[in-house]
Order: structure tokens, then C-alpha cells, then sequence
């Protein structure tokens, strides 16, 4: 399981960038943490979740 | 005559007291967009004695900017940067400004934001607010950044929110009323979000944190 913005989603193994669109956000709209600590956007695509990671996922929407 | 500078110290202090008033003096913010957030963030901060302000944006005063932007009617056609830059020092002359007429990309963000203690952002496309969220986490990690989503429509002020949500970054906004060509956009909540920014940018300048 890994913990994403407080719920709990089974999407270990899989890497950032499946996950997000699993979970319906647009990876070009978003910031994401892991632990803590920000993924670069370069790797979203290598950065491989595992379980027990804590996801932390903002997303915009457009406006100011 | 207008007032000296000292006066106009001496006078903010009477409002928000000697500490406070050094700590905004000493701060230096950086505002990356200068329309309908940016803009009046500016001017907030200016007035709250922030020492200095990063302004950036490419765009020119256009009149549809005119119903929720710190712009006049005199002013559209000219860069933004240039309009802020007199009208900020029409209301606050003591106030440094570094403006830069340039947009902002992957590429240059860090060169123009390097020497702000709090980035502001104040963009419109979400893609841009995503993009130089990453670069500023990726880049500073010490720094805060200050950002917004979500002011469209006519619903309750109280929607409007404060929210700590990364280690180092606070979301100011409804968080889901996106601006398009179908929905209302308001003055009124357009500057509730910048108010929020603003009071956030100085309270973590007064080192009063989010939980």
C-alpha cells in the first residue's frame, strides 16, 4: 500500500508517472513528494513506489 | 513633499510594531506573475514594508486585466512590469524593486529567483504553476514557495483557504474552481487569494508556520 494524500492506494510497484494517471491526475499539473522529499519531474517515470511510501500529490487548476 | 523614508518607517512601526516591521524590511520576495494574484500581492507587501520585491512577468496591461488588476486605464499597452514599478512607487517610494520583463521557463527560473528568501506564484496556466513549483522545490529546498489554485465562480469567501500542503509550499484558494471561458471570475475572490498569499508570505516571514 502507499499512502496518497492520506488514503491508502495499492500501487506499489508501479512508478510515479502510472500512478498518477491511474489515479486521474495530469502529471504536467502537478508536484509531488515522497517522504518527505520533492520528485524531480524528470523521474517520474523511473521512480518506482514502494510500499509504505507516503505520497503527497498537489494539483492546480488554472486562474490568477 | 513626501514623507522621508524614516518617516514612513516610523509610521509603518505604529502599525505592526518595530520587529515585525525589521523582519519585512530585511525580506526580500519574489512575485512570478503580476496579474490578477501577482499584482495585488505586490501591493500588499509593498505597504507591509517588505524591503524587496522580484517582479516578473512578460505581459502587457491589457483592459479586461483592469476589473481585479493594480492597473489603470492609462496604463494598458504598456509591460506590466513597468506599470507596477510606478504605481508601487507612487504608494510606497522607499520600497527596492528588481523588475523583469522576461517569462519565465524551466530554464531561467533559478537565475531570477535565487536571491528571494519566499517565492510567490502567481500565475494563470496551471501547467506554468506546476512547472515552477517543481523548479523552486527541486532548486531551493531551504525556500518557501507561496502559490495558488482555484478562485473562480461566486461562492463564499470563506472558501477561500490557506493550506500547508508539501514540507515547504502553502496553496492559497478554493483548490478546485478553475478559471475558463465558462465560469464568473470575481475581484472580490481573485484578491481574497491574494490576500491569503500575502498574509501567508508574512507570516512566514514572522516565523509563524501552517501546521
Amino acid at each position: 500500500m502507499v499512502k496518497i494524500n492520506g488514503k491508502d492506494i495499492n500501487t506499489a510497484g508501479k512508478s510515479l508517472l502510472e500512478c498518477l494517471i491511474s489515479i486521474n491526475f495530469d502529471p504536467k499539473r502537478v508536484a509531488v513528494e515522497c517522504n518527505g522529499d520533492i520528485v524531480p519531474k524528470a523521474q517520474y517515470d523511473t521512480f518506482i513506489l514502494k510500499d509504505g511510501d507516503c505520497l503527497e500529490i498537489v494539483s492546480f487548476v488554472g486562474g490568477g | 513633499m513626501i514623507p522621508s523614508e524614516k518617516e514612513m518607517r516610523l509610521a509603518l512601526e505604529k502599525r505592526q510594531g518595530r520587529k515585525l516591521t525589521q523582519r519585512y524590511s530585511d525580506a526580500a520576495v519574489a512575485i512570478c506573475g503580476l496579474g490578477g494574484l501577482g499584482s495585488n500581492i505586490a501591493v500588499t507587501l509593498a505597504r507591509a514594508g517588505v524591503g524587496r520585491l522580484i517582479l516578473i512577468d512578460y505581459d502587457q496591461v491589457d483592459i479586461t486585466n483592469l476589473h481585479r488588476q493594480q492597473y489603470k486605464v492609462s496604463q494598458v499597452g504598456i509591460y506590466k512590469t513597468e506599470a507596477l514599478y510606478h504605481n508601487l512607487m507612487e504608494a510606497v517610494p522607499y520600497t527596492k524593486l528588481d523588475i523583469h520583463n522576461v517569462r519565465i521557463t524551466e530554464d531561467n527560473a533559478a537565475e531570477l529567483l535565487k536571491d528571494a528568501d519566499i517565492i510567490c506564484e502567481a500565475f494563470d496556466d496551471p501547467e506554468a504553476k506546476a512547472m515552477l513549483t517543481n523548479v523552486v522545490l527541486e532548486s531551493f529546498p531551504d525556500k518557501y514557495l507561496v502559490a495558488a489554485s482555484g478562485m473562480a465562480g461566486t461562492g463564499s469567501a470563506n472558501s477561500i483557504r490557506t493550506r500547508k500542503v508539501l514540507k515547504h509550499m502553502y496553496l492559497c484558494g478554493d483548490e478546485v474552481s478553475e478559471v475558463n471561458e465558462q465560469t464568473v471570475l470575481l475581484p472580490s475572490r481573485v484578491m481574497l487569494c491574494a490576500a491569503h498569499q500575502a498574509n501567508a508570505v508574512l507570516r512566514i516571514l514572522a516565523n509563524e508556520f501552517e501546521t
